[in-house]
């Protein structure tokens, strides 16, 4: 039926044609062109004067470049042409793509501003424990950034950068995913380290840099990093991580792993090329990664105005051939539901997904920032309290009778406790020792490395009052 | 002082290589670090760089079988047409193609051929680059999680036809072909290393390598050691580089000079069919990332290599010639010129010591060291521009450490500091020649 259809639509075709003489081929020379791959040149069409030849003309290159019947008449596939890369149909009009749609890309959310599931709503079910330790664990993370900032403006430690307003994003997008997925953070995602079991001693060991640290004190403090929980190393570096973590993604691939690689990082670490690279990258290589932007509205002073010029980052994904969504960063629930999708998504069907997130960055970049001087105080102000995404989930988790001020006040005097207990420790235990200077630079220290270290126990030796006394020698 | 000072104990004293009779100050003559990783015995052979004494003691190595001593490589006229081609398959649109006069080419170093090796009997002929495609290869077939990864590695078999057939055998997932980002590549063998597997990473030319240089310093070389070494990072970038013929300056960048510094890398040089397949064996094998220096004019080299499996030491360098009269430390393509000078020097009455130190980084200042308290004299070849180049950095630590056995001050023949010319005469004396070290050694030996 449809064939012909077809078939009487390009007789309509040829007959228009030959009625108007359109064209400049004549008859016999028709003929000859059928003869050409891919039908040869397409023809030069000149305008005629004729409004009614100029009407059948349009007619015919409208009809014409939407048949896609290849076994018709060669006049047909001159409109069509194969360039590598696949069909592409031609239009005589001029037109450029606009630098961006009218509307921008609608956000997913699940609850409204004031925690209240919005009509409709589409999103995966939670049930009582995910949703009680999803909550827990947002608190438990807003008071580690509380206390140990506190810490760093005490002077017990020398820097941290907190995670305030971005909880729902750390702590809901690690409850989606399971333990074999493969993190690659930024650096404002202990969250998802939280969920997964790293304890508060854990992160306390970490930024006091002591004997503990998994990271044998190399590292500065928010620069976690947990074979065990699959989490790797923070690398201060901006979206380097990207083109590691689609690595990660091929090697989980190549294994056959029902697990995923997941990266994260902010909407200025967008701009890097890693990322265009590392998004082309899984692209082609039809890699199982999620690509989760943090798009808090601030690269340290830099606006996101300053930052790109598009709509946000999730238009980005459609450059690269990745799908994508842009989903509310302070609900929990979208943030949940989409990570959650995503996830099955680039898993099963091995491919990488783009979320951006919307948020805002409430805290200061880092203790090494004051964000005052670029943005005003109200406007933070304004994001802590009535976007709060820790007050709006609760409002939810309450709904459905799984939370109480009873249970909040346990809670965080809980927390408050074990989080000074932690430091209290993590402050006393003593650093790694000097030779973890020199160690894992390599597997097994070579000889420069070895006789730089004679160098520096002999300079300590000589003049110990120059060498802080708590690193063990 | 330091002897006094000197809380370690002496480790390793290599059987055959006990010095006698001289009291050596200095700590490091005691100190012969652990070359292999203590977590895998190798059951490969391990053929020893060294003239005298090819097989090293390691305490973490026990090699099944013991290679006999001596695969001394001395130099033996060949053709020189077969040597110094633009090494690329036929097809290769990547490679410049430039016609090339007689004369230059046969200016040009030649190869040396093994001597009777001492595995007597079987061995077969091949190319360099067929050699790296052999350990490849072998490396791929024993180890699962062996994979390479660049652009144009697979059904195209690489620029310079090192992976050929590698993507026929293993499939379209293990030789990986990625679109043009070499940061991005790079950073996704790093993040595949530190998930299990071990990527081979291939630069079409060093110099491309260049825009890796964020992945492979700050996530390459650091990871393991911020990590608390929860993550290792068993990568090999490897690709051509150097000088080459007429392929202008930015195909021309001698990368060992940029990436000496980075800590945390491991840096080899090879330069014979023989080295460049046990090399790319021992990289593969390392559980450090390492960094593969080959050369683009030497892919054509031909020489008979053993039937039987070996792998080089990764930190050993590679005694050529042995001799009396003063060091010659080179490597890579320079190689070669030193040979044909030697030649040269010979006649007219000259014993130089020719050491390819093939491994860049760290240096083998054992062997090195040897050697100079043996002619205190010591010529540099290389073809890093002088400022910064490896020349530079063996220059001030031989000069620190063996400073006592000098007779004459280090001497260093480099490249100019100036991008290399396309002019092919330009080009040629930007690089070294043999006559320019002849003339060097009859200055040192005075």
């Amino acid at each position: 039926m449809a064939q012909h259809l077809k078939s009487s639509k390009s007789t309509f075709l040829n007959v228009l044609r030959h009625s108007l003489a359109f064209g400049s081929p004549s008859h016999a020379s028709r003929h000859l062109r059928q003869k050409l791959p891919h039908g040869g040149p397409p023809s030069i069409k000149k305008v005629s004067p004729n409004p009614l030849t100029r009407l059948c003309n349009t007619m015919v290159d409208t009809l014409s470049s939407s048949h896609e019947d290849t076994n018709n008449e060669s006049f047909t596939n001159i409109q069509v042409m194969d360039f590598p890369g696949g069909k592409v149909s031609f239009t005589p009009e001029i037109h450029f793509i606009s630098e961006s749609n009218e509307e921008r890309v609608p956000c997913y959310r699940v609850l409204d501003d004031n925690g209240q599931q919005l009509p409709n709503s589409q999103f995966v079910p939670v049930s009582k424990e995910i949703a009680v330790k999803m909550y827990s664990d947002m608190v438990t993370l807003q008071m580690m950034d509380n206390i140990f900032y506190e810490a760093q403006r005490q002077g017990r430690l020398s820097f941290y950068a907190t995670a305030y307003g971005e909880e729902a994003i750390n702590i809901a997008s690690a409850a989606a995913l399971s333990p074999d997925d493969v993190i690659f953070p930024q650096y404002r995602e202990p969250g998802v380290l939280l969920w997964r079991g790293f304890t508060l001693q854990e992160f306390a060991n970490q930024c006091f840099g002591n004997k503990s640290d998994y990271g044998k004190g190399r590292q500065m403090p928010v620069h976690y990093g947990s074979n065990k929980l699959n989490y790797f190393t923070v690398s201060a570096t901006i979206a380097t991580q990207l083109p590691n973590a689609v690595g990660a993604a091929y090697s989980l691939k190549m294994d056959g792993k029902d697990a995923c690689a997941v990266t994260f990082f902010g909407d200025g670490g967008s701009s890097e090329g890693d990322f265009h690279a590392a998004m082309n990258f899984a692209a082609v290589m039809e890699a199982p990664v999620l690509f989760i932007c943090r798009n808090n509205g601030w690269a340290i002073s830099t606006p996101t105005s300053d930052q790109f010029r598009s709509d946000g980052v999730v238009v980005k994904g459609r450059a690269y051939g990745i799908r994508s969504i842009r989903v509310d960063g302070n609900d929990a629930l979208a943030m949940y539901s989409a990570v959650h999708e995503a996830r099955e998504m680039a898993i099963r069907e091995h491919r990488p997904i783009l979320i951006e997130a919307l948020t805002y960055r409430v805290g200061h970049h880092s203790t090494s920032d004051d964000s005052t001087r670029y943005r005003s105080a109200d406007e933070i102000e304004w994001w802590n309290k009535a976007r709060n995404p820790l007050s709006r989930f609760r409002t939810w988790v309450e709904s459905n009778g799984w939370w109480s001020d009873e249970a909040e006040s346990d809670l965080r005097s809980r927390i408050k406790k074990e989080m000074l207990e932690a430091i209290r420790v993590a402050e006393k235990t003593e650093k790694p020792n000097l030779n973890h200077m020199f160690s894992d630079v390599y597997d097994v220290p070579p000889l420069n490395l070895r006789e730089q270290e004679l160098l520096v126990r002999q300079a300590i030796k000589s003049h110990p009052q120059d060498y802080p006394s708590d690193v063990p020698l | 002082m330091l002897a006094e000072d000197a809380s370690f104990t002496v480790t390793h004293v290599h059987p055959m290589r006990t010095l006698d009779g001289i009291t050596l100050p200095h700590v490091l003559r005691f100190l012969r670090f652990v070359t292999l990783p203590g977590k895998k015995k190798m059951a490969a052979r391990i053929h020893g760089g060294a003239g005298a004494g090819a097989a090293t003691a390691l305490s973490t190595f026990n090699p099944k079988k013991l290679v006999a001593p001596s695969r001394t490589n001395l130099p033996a006229a060949r053709s020189s047409k077969r040597c110094i081609v633009a090494a690329a398959g036929s097809d290769a649109s990547k490679s410049l193609r430039v016609g090339h006069s007689q004369k230059l080419i046969a200016n040009a170093a030649v190869a040396t051929k093994a001597e009777t090796s001492a595995t007597t009997g079987t061995g077969h002929e091949l190319l360099l680059f067929e050699a790296l495609q052999e350990g490849l290869e072998e490396e791929m077939d024993r180890d699962p999680r062996v994979c390479v990864m660049g652009e144009d590695v697979g059904h195209y078999g690489g620029s310079y036809k090192v992976t050929k057939g590698l993507a026929d055998k293993f499939g379209d997932l293990r030789v990986l072909d990625t679109p043009i980002c070499e940061n991005a590549f790079t950073g996704m063998g790093i993040g595949a290393a530190m998930t299990g597997l071990r990527p081979v990473i291939e630069g079409m030319n060093m110099g491309f390598l260049l825009l890796a240089f964020n992945q492979i310093s700050n996530n390459c070389g650091m990871l393991h050691y911020t990590s608390g070494g929860q993550f290792t990072i068993p990568v090999v970038i490897r690709g051509p580089g150097g000088v080459g013929r007429q392929l202008g300056a930015e195909h021309s960048q001698r990368l060992e000079s940029y990436f000496q510094s980075i800590p945390g890398i491991q840096m080899v040089a090879c330069s014979t069919p023989y080295n460049a397949k046990g090399l790319m064996k021992a990289a593969i094998r390392s559980e450090n990332p390492v960094i593969l220096f080959e050369h683009v004019l030497l892919y054509n080299l031909k020489e008979k290599i053993p039937d039987e499996e070996y792998i080089c030491n990764l930190e050993e360098a590679e005694m050529v010639r042995p001799g009396e009269h003063i060091t010659i430390l080179t490597y890579s393509r320079m190689r070669y010129h030193v040979m044909q000078a030697a030649k040269t020097l010979v006649n007219k009455g000259y014993d130089p010591e020719v050491i390819d130190i093939r491994s860049l980084k760290p240096f083998d200042l054992y062997t090195i060291g040897n050697s100079v308290k043996k002619t205190h004299r010591v010529l540099i070849v290389e073809e890093c521009m002088r400022t910064g180049g490896i020349g530079a950095s063996l220059t001030a630590a031989i000069n620190e450490n063996f400073h006592d056995y000098l007779d004459a001050p280090v001497m260093c023949l480099s490249s100019q500091d100036v991008p290399t010319p396309y002019a092919g005469t330009l080009e040629e004396w930007t690089v070294v020649q043999p006559a320019q070290i002849v003339t060097a050694v009859e200055q040192l030996c005075q």
